[in-house]
């Protein structure tokens, strides 16, 4: 056993490294750091930078334009982009539909939409979950009936974050109510300029605007936009899955917060006292640090078996379910910190050179609040338990 | 023993919780409370007349009630209809104003609206931190920090620091400059800034009656978080009933159903030491009880509200949906008055305190 890097990990750290200080934009960096919604052209711009490097779809293999590198490699990359405050990259064309479409898409499908996936050309949201379909996916209702060379396509999606800024929706569909549920769906790619979708904001708890509501009426999406088999979508639904759980535990991002509150509880004081010297504030740090540390130890022991395993196991839940809570921890400390300081609306004070409690913490509050999403999303932390039930302790 | 409300508290209670089911629906509430002046002038019109605030203080001073199951029931009611206007400020004056003799029949009726300036950058929960400063001629300085209803205030009442001790100054609006905003939570506030202000000295050596209104604030803040906290628990329990998922009803699933009576049982517990919180208060334990029952509400108001948001999923998360509104309540209220950890400490230490004869030094 060797928990070091090795030399050539190292050096391709430094690599890393240097690339980010050569070229992520300040401004870009500014804006992660303030934990403020990034601007389209923020992550357009970011999406355009690690193409130019080849750095973009980490997760592609290299006979897809992918850079081919190591679960190792990926988790280093993703640990120093954390470290330098580069945006997450939008993963719903790059890290979902390309691996999709890779295994499952035609050669025409391939061909047409991989390389407008690293262009940016084509902004990709993911509709899967619906009103009546959320923990229980394969229940969705959403219609697409065959008419000639047409799908027509009836029903709602919602949660679809980012929608606003998409062209195009990967979404499921129910081709078939015959037999089981998870029997009839079928996975179709849908332009968003087609007649007859509306797109409508949902404002989430602390104000903000990232998730939408998709509405298809009488919606003709052209059959050759069918991924794979008609009715056999929930094994493309399932792949995908298994493709978003590297970086599932969301270690770097657990790393920046930590470094963000040791450094605010640094700043703040409790009359002559900083905040990290009150003994009640520190031992809840040091408890998410200790959590932290060994996560990040748990986390590169999957990656490992998933290396040799060749694809990750369903033990990965673990990460879903304590990286959430631990970054969930993290972003209440950060509101706790700042006291009453916390509590005017995001924006509300942004003007004006009167400071509220240390640079960059105006969003505490709200990124606290914000961050309930990561139990409930991907596979809430109760159906995350329910896979390890079955699959693991085989109750 | 009697856990039954008065005759007199059972009607308030009930006059108010009628009156803000009928017209102070959450439509309402967030139309006000996320808009500047973050307040509705009838609606504080209105509390007024139905006593409201008459309730919060004494006989002597020009209302009918002031005691610690007066303040719970009025904040307990306020809490289950997220009311975004400032009472909390009422009550705080109230007892300050009576400390120092002053006529407070402006602030009972509603025409004059008063903040209670106390925590600072620095200072946000102790007030032997406060560093703001008088100087003979009752001149201010200053920054007092998120002070709750400076946004409206015509007075602000300031805790500054005199000759090592503090003192109470009355500050017109004018004399000082307030930075007003809104609250991620709903309803407005202030920083004011005092910069050699003009004040009225209108108590020397107040730390005492500055700590009584604490006191009186916490009481008021657990009431308020439990009205906010069993809203939470109904709204989520309804949910549970209502929602399928699998083609079952989420609240057939027995971990829900756990956490769900785990929520419960938190809210009883809350409720429990703020009636305790609230019967001491004016006496000689009022400080230690109330920090027991602001620790408590502090851990439970975080598991009700995360719990909350968890068991109904992604709806949870929206604007739309009221839960998320009481959630952001009851988590904020952990900002006020001295949070979880403030209050633990002080109750850990009365605890060495407690043993300072006894075992190996
Ligand atoms: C901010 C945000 C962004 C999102 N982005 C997207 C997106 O881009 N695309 C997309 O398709 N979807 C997206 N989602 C949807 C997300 O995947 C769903 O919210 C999630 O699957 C949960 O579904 P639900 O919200 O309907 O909750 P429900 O499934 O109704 O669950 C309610 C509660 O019941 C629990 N529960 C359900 N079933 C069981 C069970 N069998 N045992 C025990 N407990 C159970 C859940 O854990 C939860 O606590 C997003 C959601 C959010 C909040």
């Amino acid at each position: 056993m060797d928990l070091n890097f090795t030399s050539e990990e190292r050096e391709f750290q430094n690599e890393v490294r240097s690339f980010l200080s050569g070229n992520l934009p300040e401004y870009i960096a500014a804006a992660v750091r303030a934990n403020h919604g990034l601007t389209k052209d923020m992550m357009d711009k970011w999406h355009t930078i690690l193409n130019k490097r080849g750095w973009l779809a980490t997760v592609w293999p290299k006979e897809f334009g992918g850079p081919g590198w190591s679960p190792v490699q990926k988790y280093i990359f993703e640990e120093e982009c954390c470290r330098a405050y580069a945006p997450r990259i939008v993963p719903f064309g790059t890290n979902m539909l390309g691996p999709v479409l890779q295994k499952f898409g035609s050669r025409a499908q391939r061909d047409e939409y991989l390389p407008r996936i690293l262009s940016g050309e084509d902004w990709w949201c993911q509709g899967y979950s619906e009103p009546g379909a959320g923990s229980d996916l394969a229940s969705l209702k959403t219609r697409a009936v065959l008419e000639g060379d047409e799908y027509v396509v009836n029903g709602q999606k919602t949660w679809t974050t980012l929608g606003q800024h998409a062209n195009k929706i990967f979404c499921l569909v129910r081709t078939s109510t015959e037999g089981k549920p998870q029997e009839g769906i079928s996975f179709l790619l849908v332009d968003l300029n087609t007649l007859g979708i509306e797109m409508r904001p949902i404002r989430l708890i602390e104000g903000g605007y990232e998730v939408n509501e998709v509405f298809f009426t009488n919606v003709r999406v052209p059959a050759k936009n069918l991924v794979g088999q008609e009715n056999k979508g929930w094994t493309i639904a399932k792949y995908l899955l298994s493709h978003e759980r590297t970086g599932i535990a969301g270690v770097g991002f657990s790393m920046q917060a930590l470094e963000e509150v040791k450094a605010i509880s640094a700043m703040i004081k409790r009359g002559a006292k900083r905040l990290i010297d009150d003994p009640l504030f520190a031992a809840r740090l040091a408890l998410i640090e200790i959590d932290l540390e060994a996560m990040k130890i748990t986390n590169l022991r999957m990656l490992f078996r998933a290396q040799e395993q060749g694809a990750p196991g369903p033990e990965t839940s673990i990460l879903k379910i304590k990286g959430s809570v631990i970054n969930q921890e993290l972003k209440d400390l950060a509101r706790r910190a700042l006291g009453p300081l916390a509590s005017p609306f995001p924006g509300h004070v942004n003007d004006g050179n009167l400071l509220f409690g240390p640079p960059d913490t105006a969003f505490n509050a709200a990124c606290y609040f914000n961050n309930r999403k990561t139990s409930i999303f991907g596979g809430s932390n109760e159906i995350q338990r329910n896979i390890l039930v079955k699959t693991i302790l085989e109750l | 023993m009697d856990f039954h409300l008065t005759e007199d508290r059972r009607m308030l209670s009930d006059t108010l919780n009628r009156y803000l089911g009928d017209q102070y629906g959450l439509e309402h509430r967030n139309s006000v409370a996320y808009e500047a002046p973050y307040y509705d002038s009838v609606k504080w019109q209105e509390l007024a007349e139905l006593g409201v605030f008459a309730a919060l203080a004494t006989e002597k001073d020009g209302g009918f009630g002031g005691a610690g199951g007066d303040i719970s029931v009025v904040f307990e009611a306020l809490g289950k209809a997220l009311v975004c206007e400032p009472v909390l400020p009422v009550l705080m004056a109230s007892r300050l104003l009576s400390a120092a003799g002053k006529d407070q029949s402006g602030l009972l009726d509603g025409s004059i609206k008063y903040g209670f300036a106390l925590s600072e950058p620095d200072a946000p929960y102790d007030i032997s931190d406060i560093t703001t400063s008088a100087d003979a001629f009752h001149k201010v300085t200053g920054r007092k920090s998120a002070v709750y209803g400076a946004h409206l205030a015509d007075r602000i009442l300031v805790a500054a620091r005199r000759e090592g001790q503090i003192n109470l100054y009355e500050v017109m609006k004018t004399d000082a400059e307030i930075i007003s905003y809104g609250m991620i939570d709903g309803g407005g506030a202030g920083e004011v800034l005092l910069d050699k202000s003009s004040a009225d000295l209108i108590l020397q050596n107040a730390a005492a009656a500055v700590k009584d209104a604490m006191n009186a604030g916490v009481v008021a803040l657990c009431s308020e978080a439990i009205g906010a906290m069993e809203t939470a628990y109904e709204m989520t329990v309804d949910y549970l009933k209502q929602r399928k998922q699998f083609g079952r009803t989420i609240g057939s699933f027995q971990v829900l159903q756990h956490r769900a009576v785990d929520m419960l049982t938190e809210i009883e517990q809350a409720r429990s030491i703020t009636i305790k919180a609230a019967a001491e208060l004016g006496g000689p334990d009022a400080s230690r009880f109330a920090a027991m029952a602001k620790n408590m509400i502090g851990r439970a108001g975080r598991q009700i509200a995360e719990e909350a948001i968890q068991l109904h999923g992604g709806i949870a998360m929206t604007w739309e949906y009221g839960v998320s509104h009481y959630a952001k309540r009851i988590i904020m209220i952990d900002h006020q008055l001295g949070d979880t950890d403030y209050h633990l400490a002080r109750i850990m230490s009365d605890l060495s305190a407690s043993q300072v004869d006894k075992g190996s030094v």
